[in-house]
């Protein structure tokens, strides 16, 4: 038992090592900015005052080491910063640019809350059934039904999220008026209304998730019943059923939440585009937003999030599978 | 003869399998006959692409995946398992017929304990209740002479070694008492000490029970020891059928007399070497590992001129890592590989190329050895001209010049590809490309043991013609006794990096041996249907295999 | 609930139609093996796919019906059904015609081709032609701004279209069709180009780090773990701020800005996959010959490795194509991508995606936006198509 200890602590230093060097990594991508952020946000019209005032705001005279390790300290407690937006704003008025500011946290806050809504309601969908699907496939494999999903899956994943989005826009709220086209979501929804207002969102991103998710269960899954101790079960005279059950399920166990992991980790990048069409108040549609604006410190936080939310599937997917393996769990 | 139909238990007739390939079906089998009688075992032998483990799964009334039984009949115990519907075949597989794999690592599911995989077609099937086939299986293992036969039951398969788990598949495939048995190359994976164990509890436990089998190898010595009768088969069709001793003593066909003839070849004996002679390779108190762990303990040997040393052990010896040491990919830690008397640098990228040239190495899969991207001219054309300086219509003769000597024809043969060669081809452009850097010294790495045996012997004579010839000198890296042989004159037997025996060949195989040595010797089986049967009243059965092997370490730490 | 209560029934009742569909197989087959053996799945997906079916033929005929509500309802379906049709005999075509004109080899390469292959190969030779001849091919000028804007597609004066313009004009008056081709050009050049650039990138660094292993691997192995950490659009979207700001007013360098990012970030791909097809070679004994003959390392990497890597290289350039062309298509649909005035799909979907608002009264009006859309998709799944087929090609699955 100390041995798979060992390895998953292992697993564990090295997710938090990925994400301190990503931090970095974000970090200094932001610092290759020309000039420094304060004209950069308040371009060439900004006063002298200004520019100093969110200098000082920012701590922009600081050395980057200095700067990096208090972002860091206050990132790692929940304090991302301030939003360029709202100093912006502050020092055009010519108020204090350090009272009053929005602060990052309180802005996302309730936005990540949104997309891991959505996010949830997509796995639900697209879990079970793209497995159950994919593994139909691979039983059936070579059949008119595997063929046709192969078509339907190849065509779902090399489409563009947007093409599918208007695709379900057109037919099941423009011309078959059953799902609301835009996601105003807002706080004290009640559930049944908040549901009907993701599910179009959401089922965007399960045709996307889903083909991958339906391919690559149905790969792992034929490459599991090509192995000799499937053939050695058929050959003791078990049913195909059991086969599966018995047999080949507790393998596949592994490669499956593979599979899952992956493609949660695929809905964090889906997110975004399908928020901006749906309008859907998330984490992704702030995140473009505020590329768009040049919101550093936003930009910034999103970035570390998304990476967070993808390292740490990961890493579950990661310990889970080792966890899964009898191999570690019962060294010789 | 009324009587023996009484007993028929497997009836095969006009058998015919096709196989898919690039979408259309081929045929594999093509019309094969076979009858079983009960507790009879039938010995199936050919070389790859035979068919032989196809007819054996037909005989199951399976096919694999790509395969279709696409006309005959199988008949088993009256009942057509080819028209037979799913679940009356589902009824009898497991039940009545078993079946043993080749690769049990690869046959028992990694995700349960070998007791639970044991007792699943006997409660599938209803025969036995699940504490009932438990107890079954430790009283199976026993008779198998499994260690520790109560405990290793409940242990995953990956816990457990292969000559083990051979041993624990056949109490599987024993579990529901089956009337037939299909053992497909069962310890063609294994080491000679292990096989010899296996083979021995299979025919133990088969005559015990009485239960009828098929025993598919490749191995005629193998198959002498196992099987009554035997059934030769050649690219999906029977070559000849008869009893065993009758095979043996008296075979009919041109082909089974060729097969037969293979292990008659043997080289005449060479003069013993002049003491002063400097040998071409010399070997000095080598210690090698990879990383931390030490594979070579201080090891020494000489090569002489002329001649070949076969170096011989099982695997894990470190015979493949004397030749990464002498080659220089693995430097040793310790002690120097000499050529000529010159010590050589132990990292082949400090050698100079006339070092490089002087040693070069022929492999054992001829297909991952030429780069199958290139023509059969520019493989063994880029060491004539990167070490002998030649191009164009130089290049050219010289190469063709080589292809002559590897007995292939130059005009025929010079555009092709490696995909287009056969096994034997393949490796003789693999020692063409190591004769066109003129060497001393070629390195043989079990060079014959992914081949036909026909085919393999004629790479054996053509090696010992070029030695003749080039005066050069061979380390042979075998498993294989009977190439040892054929072809040595000098031998080092090695066990787990360490030399355990060296000496001339006609000494190492003429008694007193080392126990090692001598253990590695009486394991290889021969043709005489009665060694194993002799071997085992000579020895006992706790003197053959693993269980002797272990004794001797425990005399040795003693 | 409800859904889930009619889908359930639905369900039940297609699994007791598969059941009497499979006992009566069994009657009057006699009992044939291939209705003895058979699954109830096998006989529900028969039954199901004839409702489907069914179900198609009633959609496609209502799309013709003489009642224009009903009509314009089922528009998109009829069309995408005679679009499907159009596309299977065209490429059916084309498959023909390959196999009775060329060479032996090309010849041999169409008759093993399945019917979608034969589809993916004549789009993708179709785009080809469309974006290298584009400014022939193009009725009026990517940037050119014509008479009137918001002409209706379809080209019926009756509704709002103009014969000029067969799939009118945009919000500020550019026709739309000159725009989609040029789309071509652009959109499918850049993500072109920034896949030959990820690959010379990915690929050199990858067979570098297989060949040399040691800490050259460990080092750049590590590098590429970290920035696989981040997903890939959001780095890129991260990187296109600051390449933004870098650009300033001059919003065309934005452009080549975009192709060096996302052939960055794609560059890791590359490289672990170059990297473990180059390590699968590295093994190879005749790697280990070449290496104790003495060569070097170009001679290993050009003449020995690479010879051997291209079947899984070119399958991985197809998916990574497809990969760079969606992420340019999403950073442009989000408006950091192809800079205007420049034609291109991503935008143009963005730009006239309100018209699907107007499908229901006037389907014409909402094809624009989908028919930028449709010509993304059209060509990466061509793409993954062709892709398909040369995976289980080159592995040799009989799968």
């Amino acid at each position: 038992m100390t041995a798979i200890v060992k390895i998953i602590a292992q697993r564990l230093a090295l997710g938090f090592l990925t994400m301190f060097v990503v931090s970095v990594v974000i970090f200094v991508a932001v610092n290759l900015l020309p000039g420094d952020f304060a004209e950069a946000i308040l371009g060439q019209g900004a006063t002298p005052e200004a520019v100093e005032a969110i200098r000082r705001d920012l701590g922009l005279d600081q050395h980057p080491v200095k700067r990096y390790l208090s972002w860091l300290a206050g990132a790692v407690q929940g304090d991302l910063g301030n939003s360029f937006a709202q100093a912006n704003f502050a020092a055009f008025v010519g108020a204090d640019a350090g009272s009053g500011l929005a602060s990052v946290a309180t802005q996302i806050a309730p936005r990540f809350e949104n997309t891991m809504f959505l996010a949830g309601v997509t796995a639900l969908i697209a879990v079970p059934i793209s497995l159950v699907l994919g593994i139909l496939a691979a039983l059936y494999r070579n059949s008119a039904f595997d063929r046709a999903t192969n078509i339907f899956t190849l065509s779902s994943i090399s489409s563009p999220e947007f093409f599918l989005a208007y695709i379900l826009i057109l037919f099941l709220a423009v011309m078959n008026p059953i799902l609301p086209s835009l996601s105003n979501i807002y706080e004290g929804m009640g559930l049944g209304e908040r549901l009907t207002k993701t599910l179009l969102p959401a089922l965007t991103l399960t045709l996307v998730v889903m083909a991958h998710m339906m391919r690559m269960t149905r790969a792992a899954i034929i490459n599991l019943l090509a192995s000799p101790y499937i053939e050695m079960a058929r050959l003791k005279g078990i049913s195909p059923l059991l086969i599966i059950m018995r047999h080949a399920l507790p393998n596949a166990l592994a490669p499956i939440i593979n599979v899952i992991a992956l493609n949660l980790a695929y809905l964090i990048t889906g997110v975004v585009v399908v928020e901006v069409v749906f309008v859907y108040p998330g984490i992704g549609q702030l995140f473009v937003d505020s590329v768009k604006i040049r919101d550093i410190p936003v930009v910034q936080a999103c970035c570390l999030i998304f990476a967070g939310a993808y390292i740490l599937l990961n890493l579950t997917a990661d310990i889970l599978s080792i966890l899964s393996n009898p191999r570690l769990r019962q060294p010789k | 003869m009324v009587a023996q139909m009484a007993d028929t238990l497997l009836k095969i007739r006009e058998l015919k399998i096709d196989g898919r390939s690039d979408e259309t079906w081929t045929p594999i089998v093509k019309g094969i006959d076979l009858d079983l009688c009960k507790g009879e075992v039938l010995g199936l032998i050919g070389e790859s692409g035979a068919g032989k483990s196809t007819v054996g799964l037909a005989a199951m009334g399976f096919a694999r995946d790509g395969c279709r039984i696409s006309g005959g009949s199988v008949e088993f115990d009256g009942v057509d398992l080819v028209k037979a519907s799913a679940s009356i075949k589902r009824s009898f597989l497991g039940r009545r017929i078993a079946y043993v794999a080749q690769s049990a690592a690869a046959s028992f599911n990694p995700a349960h304990r070998l007791i639970n995989q044991h007792t699943e077609a006997p409660v599938h099937h209803g025969v036995m209740s699940r504490s009932e086939s438990e107890a079954d299986g430790i009283e199976l293992y026993r008779k198998l002479r499994l260690p520790h036969p109560e405990e290793i039951g409940f242990r995953y398969p990956h816990q457990v070694s292969g000559g083990q788990l051979q041993r624990a598949m056949t109490a599987m495939a024993m579990s529901c008492r089956p009337d037939l048995i299909i053992f497909d190359e069962p310890t063609t994976a294994l080491d000679v000490t292990t096989q010899i164990e296996v083979l021995a509890s299979i025919r133990k436990i088969v005559e015990e029970f009485n239960t009828a089998a098929i025993y598919i190898t490749h191995d005629l010595a193998v198959v002498a020891q196992m099987a009554d009768r035997i059934k030769v088969l050649l690219r999906g069709e029977e070559v000849e059928e008869a009893d065993t001793r009758e095979m043996l003593s008296n075979p009919k066909e041109d082909y089974t007399k060729s097969l037969w003839a293979v292990r008659s070849f043997e080289r005449a004996p060479k003069p013993a070497i002049q003491t002063s002679a400097v040998p071409i390779v010399a070997i000095k108190n080598v210690t090698a590992a990879y990383g931390k762990e030490a594979v070579l303990h201080d090891i020494s040997f000489d090569m002489h001129a002329g001649r070949t040393v076969a170096v011989v052990g099982e695997s894990g010896s470190g015979k493949s890592t004397v030749a990464r040491c002498i080659t220089g990919l693995l430097p040793p830690i310790q002690g120097q590989v000499e050529f000529d008397g010159v010590a050589l640098p132990r990292d082949y990228r400090k050698r100079d190329k006339s070092q490089l040239r002087q040693i070069q190495m022929i492999y054992q899969m001829a297909d991952t050895a030429l780069n199958p991207r290139k023509t059969i001219g520019e493989l063994i054309g880029r060491p004539v001209q990167f070490y002998l300086g030649l191009s164009g219509g130089d290049r050219r003769r010289r190469v063709e010049k080589l292809l002559e000597e590897i007995e292939l024809d130059p005009a025929q043969y010079y555009n092709r590809l490696p995909s287009e060669l056969s096994g034997g081809q393949k490796q003789r452009i693999g020692i063409a490309r190591a004769l066109a850097a003129e060497p001393k010294f070629i390195i043989c790495d079990e060079v014959t043991s992914a081949l036909d045996q026909l085919v393999a012997e004629g790479i054996l004579k053509l090696l010992a013609r070029l030695q003749d010839e080039l005066n050069l000198t061979y380390m042979f890296i075998t498993h294989d006794l009977a190439t040892v042989r054929s072809i040595a004159d000098d031998v080092v037997v090695m066990k787990e990096g360490r030399v355990v025996e060296k000496g001339y060949k006609e000494e190492m195989f003429r008694p007193p041996h080392h126990p090692y040595t001598d253990l590695l010797l009486s394991s290889v089986p021969e043709m005489d249907p009665d060694w194993l049967t002799n071997l085992l009243s000579d020895r006992g059965v706790d003197n053959i295999g693993g269980a002797a092997v272990d004794k001797m370490e425990n005399e040795s730490s003693d | 609930m409800k859904i889930l209560m009619v889908l359930i029934l639905a369900f039940g009742c297609i699994l007791a139609g598969g059941w009497i569909f499979r006992f009566l197989g069994r009657k009057v087959s006699g009992n044939k093996p291939y209705f003895r053996d058979m699954g109830l799945g096998v006989a529900f997906g028969y039954v199901f796919a004839a409702l489907a079916l069914a179900w198609l033929l009633w959609a496609y005929a209502q799309s013709h019906s003489n009642d224009p509500i009903t009509a314009n309802k089922f528009f998109f379906l009829g069309k995408a059904v005679e679009g499907f049709l159009l596309f299977s005999f065209a490429a059916w075509v084309f498959r023909f015609f390959g196999r009775k004109i060329g060479t032996s080899t090309s010849k041999r390469i169409f008759r093993s081709m399945p019917l979608t292959a034969s589809f993916g190969v004549l789009t993708i030779l179709v785009y080809a032609v469309v974006s290298i001849f584009a400014g022939w091919l193009a009725p009026y000028g990517q940037e050119e701004i014509l008479s009137s804007a918001n002409i209706v597609p379809g080209g019926n004066p009756n509704i709002g279209g103009s014969p000029e313009f067969p799939l009118g004009t945009d919000q500020i008056g550019r026709d739309i069709l000159s725009r989609l081709i040029y789309g071509a050009q652009n959109t499918v050049g850049i993500a072109f180009a920034t896949t030959c650039l990820a690959f010379f990138l990915g690929g050199t660094l990858g067979f570098l780090a297989a060949t040399l292993q040691g800490w050259v691997d460990q080092f750049l192995s590590r590098g590429v773990d970290v920035l696989m950490a981040i997903p890939s659009l959001i780095f890129a979207l991260l990187l296109m701020t600051i390449a933004s700001a870098w650009a300033g007013s001059e919003q065309s360098l934005l452009t080549y800005y975009m192709i060096v990012i996302i052939a960055v970030i794609d560059s890791t791909r590359v490289f672990r996959l170059s990297r473990a097809v180059g390590l699968n070679i590295v093994v190879m004994d005749y790697i280990e010959a070449a290496k104790l003959r003495g060569e070097g390392l170009a001679y290993l990497i050009f003449r020995e490795i690479l010879p051997n890597a291209y079947a899984p290289l070119l399958a991985e350039f197809g998916l990574r194509f497809c990969f760079v062309f969606l992420t340019i298509a999403s950073l442009s649909f989000l408006g950091v991508g192809i800079q205007p005035p420049m034609a291109d799909w991503g935008t143009m979907v963005r730009d006239l995606a309100q018209f699907i608002n107007f499908a229901a009264f006037a389907p014409q009006v909402a094809s624009a936006p989908l028919l930028a859309a449709g010509a993304i998709a059209l060509l990466t799944v061509a793409v993954n198509f062709v892709v398909d087929w040369m995976l289980q090609k080159t592995s040799g699955l009989k799968e």
